[in-house]
């Protein structure tokens, strides 16, 4: 009896717990594959044209390009729970710095011989540019009280011109190899360097949050921001950090987005992934209202996301298509997660459970 | 046996087109460059580098930029006022060089005087189109972001007897509300690389055909003429047909995908260049070869000057252009009528090229190169 | 099925994960009665109500409506339509929309609505029930007290049979409690069933008829008016024999400043933009003082320009002698002041972080961003302040908004208790909070105070200020007119000076 009751509880505790959804979809997707291909886990060790040894497969690539999502999830779930609201300047955001970056390697020649200046250099203007235009979104949120998705909807419209702008509409494409490194592979290192990009970054933010109060204060801001306020707290510049924060990680995606081709594209660079990444955060069970956030669950959001594209290329879904099947991924999360069906569930639980005693 | 022979050929005519294209002569580059181009004598291009090195004229058109408005001007006594309503520039790198040619041909220097309007929005185009009118100028110049809606601008510019040039995109408006439309034919574009891909002579042709932006006219175009091909021929097969939206990284996650699978293949037909470079991306990584006398071909599309130079690296195969340089072609129609004179066709379809791994100079780079 | 009886509830069980909220409670209201609903906080009548009105479902039990047979109610628009209406303690109305629209939203038929006839309807209403608000008005800019007028006038407006008020009249003065009264006894003449819920003993024995109490989820009884005197109601409410709660003065000592020291905190001309006069204000060690005067006089107003909750326009601070400059909350906290809010659950709790979270917060931020206290580390403290303070709650990860009110405030007390502060000012801790913590606040008050700590305490209700403070700062139209301590401390020196009759 009281083996049932752990059980029931342990049971309950399962599917009460903010990584139940994304790890149930995760799941699903990995049996569905399982099912219908299994040489889709296959992870084959080669070399590519460089010479240089690499792993290939669909996991590989679901590390690899799920990366970027990645990273931007780290910085949208903050501005989530900090505002309230979304950032949907992203794709442009990226845009802009992927533009700088270019604009700097490359100075005012599009087809330099030789890099004009280190990559360490211009990664850390591009940084400063993107969380400039992160502080400028944070500003007309934290302190002119526009809604984040209407406050950054100025970046979204004019971001692209502006990266457009940078280079004089020019399409500059950065000479030498080393730069395609950090959207390809390092010579000798079989993993692609973005998947590295996204760990150092998933620890950093984790030493963040664990020895700082950065996870207090955007949550206390987020759910109760007078509060926060009568609490020493300042609302306004914790929204804006947010939003700096954010824009690092804009800039970081940015550098490799640039790298996997060595140059950009700036109207369709990106483009679309400010609402991948706000699903990598609604995926991860975190509420779009704002408040408690799980960093975790986002970041599995992120790579699920990224399984269930490569899965739908795999099939050969039209990729105009996949955004369909995102919505329905959505709707099915909005669903699950409403109070109706948690409330069938737990009587359903409750039916269970009764029977067992009887 | 018959691929190289095409080759040798391709090359010879390629490199006299470039010759006779400098030296000014009629000589139809295009023509010569694909077997199946028929291109209408009267708009035959040759490059002229002297006027403007994206300018792809023929040589008359070459000759009323330098000169005629100089007449025009003279006879008239006074600068024709143009009006021009573009996408924005940065859309994409073939805007950015239709733009900039744009600019350089109807200057100061040339007789005219040009405003310019940019949008990608079908309502703010339509605004400045009203704009334009209200200020009296004596062309309207449009490449319009939506096919619809033109119509009562239109008649209003009718009406205050200005007239319309419509380029690189149509509308839906019934003729008399334009004077002319300079277009590019993106199914001929399409059937020219097709063309060139039966040449190569493959015994089967297993195409990984990356489209672009469902729907739009450069997608329907290209995608075309390879659907038909595949349909007609045994030996050629899809496979992959996958829309990667014009952009890079989706078509590079695209052929990672085949890659991962296993799947063989031996031609990409990528329709356009971005998306050709995505898909190359995927290729190194798997350590495939791909370009001249290698494993996988390498179709794209936009002539993009970078492309070329990948061609002429023998890294890529085959790019066809979609011709940005609609200038001349349209100042060519404004010296008609103020001639007085009628234009015999409505509709003015340019000259397109396609470029071949084994026959591009960098003198071709250079000049469409966009 | 008794005579006469309108709403009958058998055997209602209701369980939310961990707590058995109602455990087979009954309750009996009859027609044309005020039946008051008591108990603590997180006694069950709030979800003994929100089970009567379909917000939430009940597990166990049966619901009738005048005898017809068991009926279940499934939404507050349901409970609305077999005619029983609620009007909550948190106004549920739409401020951004007009007087008009809020009394007629949700119940018109079709899709067509004739504006003008709604706005004359409704202005017959207003006036009917002596509501200073007009139909087109925007609900947003009448007062919370008009507000909570019209959101009864909405619920009374239909045919209602049983009308439900869940604490209305806590944000109301006392003219507005008896004009609502007025309209409770109308309504009880016209036959309808009132069940209140409210924390004022005073109200329960001015209006009503009959009295439940309950208690920990269980029914302890119901009885008439008469049967039940105050002391007897309130020792059923806490399940045990009332403390002598006017005598807890005595039991602490009184502390003895020394001579000659600054006191701990002193304005002069201070003033914020919340719109009040320019007052000056000293407290001394160890000495528990408190602002008094009606609602609205600007007597929490002088507690958030001294914390620097709202902005500050004038006047010159000093903190145990020292001059000070306090703009904003964090000046404040540095210089050891701490400040509970009026409005628990706008200024106070973060509601869905954990109590642990909420305690340790407001250190937590004198601390400084890049000084967490370790997860162990918090726990320690919750655990602590838990202890001491006896919140109830399962667990220090407990979502503070999950517990009932007075478990919530003691948290906030609990945190800015734990920031160790030389000043502790607490404007109204203990409304909307059940008596027994309400006693436990006032003894905790005296005890700190009595260690060293010096406390400003603000409180509606008068007796609870003249038990714990020794010096009475008085507030009338955002004045400060007087102060009173020593002899002057009593009930009726204190209302003449807030009525404004003897200077």
């Amino acid at each position: 009896m009281s083996k049932t009751n752990n059980e029931t509880s342990f049971f309950k505790k399962l599917v009460g717990q903010q990584f139940f959804i994304p790890i149930l979809v995760l799941l699903v997707l990995v049996v569905f594959n399982l099912i219908a291909d299994p040489s889709f886990f296959k992870i084959a060790f080669g070399t590519n044209n460089a010479g240089n040894p690499v792993l290939s497969g669909s996991l590989i690539t679901i590390l690899d390009n799920g990366s970027e999502l990645a990273i931007l999830a780290i910085g949208m779930t903050l501005v989530t729970a900090a505002s309230g609201g979304q950032d949907i300047s992203v794709g442009a955001a990226v845009a802009i710095a992927g533009s700088t970056l270019l604009r700097v390697l490359c100075g005012s020649n599009s087809r330099p011989d030789e890099l004009q200046a280190p990559i360490i250099v211009a990664f850390l203007v591009s940084v400063v540019v993107a969380m400039l235009f992160g502080a400028f979104n944070g500003v007309l949120v934290a302190y002119f009280k526009i809604q984040p998705m209407i406050a950054t909807l100025i970046l979204y419209t004019a971001g692209r011109s502006i990266a457009a702008w940078i280079n004089n509409n020019e399409l500059p494409i950065v000479p030498g190899e080393t730069f395609t490194y950090f959207g390809g592979f390092i010579p000798g290192i079989p993993i692609p360097t973005p998947v590295f990009i996204a760990i150092a970054c998933i620890i950093i933010i984790a030493l963040v949050l664990k020895f700082t109060n950065l996870g207090l204060y955007t949550q206390a801001v987020g759910i109760n921001e007078s509060a926060s306020k009568l609490n020493g707290l300042n609302p306004a510049l914790i929204k804006v950090a947010s939003f700096v924060i954010l824009g690092v990680c804009v800039a970081v995606v940015g550098l490799i987005k640039v790298s996997r081709i060595s140059t950009i594209n700036y109207s369709v660079v990106a483009k679309d992934i400010e609402m991948d990444a706000i699903l990598a955060v609604a995926l991860g069970g975190n509420s779009l209202a704002g408040g408690k956030f799980n960093m975790a669950a986002s970041i599995i959001g992120a790579y699920i996301i990224q399984f269930l594209t490569t899965t739908l290329y795999k099939y050969k879904v039209p990729a105009d298509a996949l955004p369909a099947y995102k919505a329905v991924v959505v709707i099915i999360l909005v669903v699950i997660s409403s109070p109706t069906v948690k409330d069938w569930f737990s009587n359903l639980t409750k039916k269970l459970k009764v029977k067992e005693v009887a | 046996m018959l691929k190289k022979k095409l080759a040798t050929l391709l090359a010879v005519t390629m490199v006299a087109a470039s010759i006779v294209g400098c030296g000014g002569s009629n000589g139809n580059s295009a023509e010569t460059n694909n077997a199946t181009d028929t291109t209408d004598e009267s708009e035959s291009p040759a490059a002229d580098d002297s006027e403007s090195p994206a300018a792809d004229d023929s040589e008359s058109p070459a000759a009323d930029d330098s000169e005629s408005p100089a007449d025009d001007s003279a006879s008239s006594g006074g600068t024709i006022k143009v009006g021009i309503i573009n996408n924005d520039p940065s859309e994409s790198g073939y805007r950015t060089a239709n733009d900039a040619d744009l600019k350089a041909t109807f200057s100061a220097e040339n007789g005219y005087d040009a405003s310019f309007a940019y949008s990608m929005k079908n309502d703010e185009q339509i605004n400045a189109a009203q704009k334009f009118i209200q200020d009296g100028v004596d062309y309207l110049l449009i490449s319009a972001a939506d096919t619809s809606g033109w119509d009562t601008v239109l008649q209003d510019a009718k009406d205050n007897g200005i007239h319309v040039i419509l380029f690189d995109r149509t509308i839906d408006a019934s003729e008399d509300l334009y004077d002319a439309s300079i277009v590019s034919d993106m199914a001929k574009e399409g059937q020219m690389a097709v063309d060139w891909l039966t040449e190569q002579g493959l015994d089967t042709y297993n195409i990984i055909h990356i489209q672009g932006v469902m729907g739009s006219a450069a997608q329907v175009g290209r995608t075309g003429a390879l659907q038909d091909a595949v349909d007609a021929n045994d030996n050629w097969n899809i496979v992959v047909q996958q829309t990667a939206e014009w952009n890079a990284e989706k078509a590079q996650q695209i052929v990672q995908s085949v890659i991962d699978s296993g799947e063989e293949f031996n031609v990409i037909y990528a329709e356009n260049d971005d998306m050709a470079k995505g898909a190359v991306a995927a290729l190194d990584a798997a350590n495939i070869s791909h370009g001249v006398g290698k494993d996988v071909i390498i179709m794209g599309f936009d002539t993009n000057k970078w492309a070329l130079e990948e061609l002429l690296a023998g890294n890529w195969n085959y790019d066809g252009q979609c011709n940005p340089f609609q200038s001349s072609y349209i100042s060519n129609v404004i010296q008609e009528l103020e001639a007085g004179n009628t234009l015999s066709e409505k509709t003015i379809i340019m000259d397109e090229k396609g470029f071949d791994a084994e026959t591009i100079t960098q003198e071709d780079v250079d000049t469409y190169g966009i | 099925m008794k005579d006469g009886s309108v709403l009958e509830m058998r055997n209602i069980h209701k369980s939310f994960p961990g707590v058995k909220a109602l455990q087979g409670v009954d309750f009996t209201l009859r027609k044309g009665e005020i039946h008051a609903l008591m108990g603590e906080n997180g006694a069950g009548k709030s979800t003994l109500i929100k089970v009567l009105t379909g917000v939430y479902g009940k597990d166990e039990g049966e619901v009738s409506l005048e005898g017809k047979g068991a009926i279940s109610i499934h939404s507050p628009q349901e409970a609305q339509k077999v005619g029983i209406s609620t009007v909550f303690q948190e106004i549920s109305l739409c401020p951004n929309l007009s007087v008009a629209e809020n009394m007629f939203i949700g119940r018109t038929d079709g899709m067509y609505q004739n504006w003008k006839k709604v706005n004359s309807e409704t202005e017959k209403i207003l006036k009917s029930m002596d509501i200073p608000a007009t139909a087109t008005q925007q609900l947003g800019s009448c007062s919370v007290a008009v507000q909570q007028m019209i959101a009864i006038a909405r619920a009374v407006d239909t045919n209602c049979k049983v009308l439900v008020l869940d604490e209305p009249t806590s944000s109301l003065d006392e003219q507005e409690v008896e004009k609502l009264f007025k309209v409770m006894r109308d309504l009880r003449a016209k036959g309808v069933g009132i069940v209140f819920v409210t924390h004022f003993l005073d109200q329960v024995y001015a209006v009503c008829d009959r009295i439940t109490v309950m208690r920990d989820g269980q029914l302890v009884g119901e009885y008439e008016i008469k049967d039940l005197p105050r002391p007897m109601l309130v020792s059923k409410m806490l399940g045990k024999e009332m403390d002598d709660m006017s005598d807890i003065h005595g039991e602490f000592q009184t502390y003895k400043p020394e001579k000659g020291v600054a006191p701990v905190f002193e304005a002069k001309g201070l003033v914020s933009d919340a719109g009040i006069k320019p007052f000056d204000f000293h407290i001394n060690k160890g000495e528990v003082n408190g602002f008094t005067g009606l609602l609205g006089s600007g007597r929490s107003e002088c507690v958030r320009a001294i914390f620097g909750a709202d902005r500050v326009t004038g006047g010159k601070i000093k903190v145990k002698g020292k001059e000070a400059k306090i703009s904003k909350p964090i000046d404040a906290m540095k210089n050891g002041i701490a400040y509970l809010p009026e409005e628990r659950k706008v200024d106070g709790i973060i509601g869905d972080l954990s109590v642990r979270e909420n305690i340790i917060l407001a250190q937590q931020v004198l601390r400084g961003f890049f000084k967490p206290f370790s997860k162990a580390k918090q726990y320690e403290i919750a655990d602590e302040y838990i202890k001491l303070l006896s919140i109830k709650t399962a667990s220090a990860d407990t979502p503070i908004k999950s517990l009932s009110g007075g478990n919530q405030q003691k948290a906030i007390v609990a945190r800015w208790l734990f920031t160790h502060p030389d000043y502790l000012i607490l404007d109204e801790p203990t409304r909307g909070i059940d008596v027994g913590t309400k006693v436990d606040i006032q003894k905790l008050v005296l005890k700190l105070a009595s260690e060293g700590m010096s406390v400003t305490f603000i409180s509606s209700e008068l007796d609870e200020m003249l038990r714990t403070c020794s010096r009475l700062v008085v507030m009338r139209d955002r004045k400060m007119v007087g102060e009173l301590s020593g002899e002057d401390l009593n009930q009726n020196k204190v209302m003449s000076t807030i009525a404004g009759g003897d200077k």
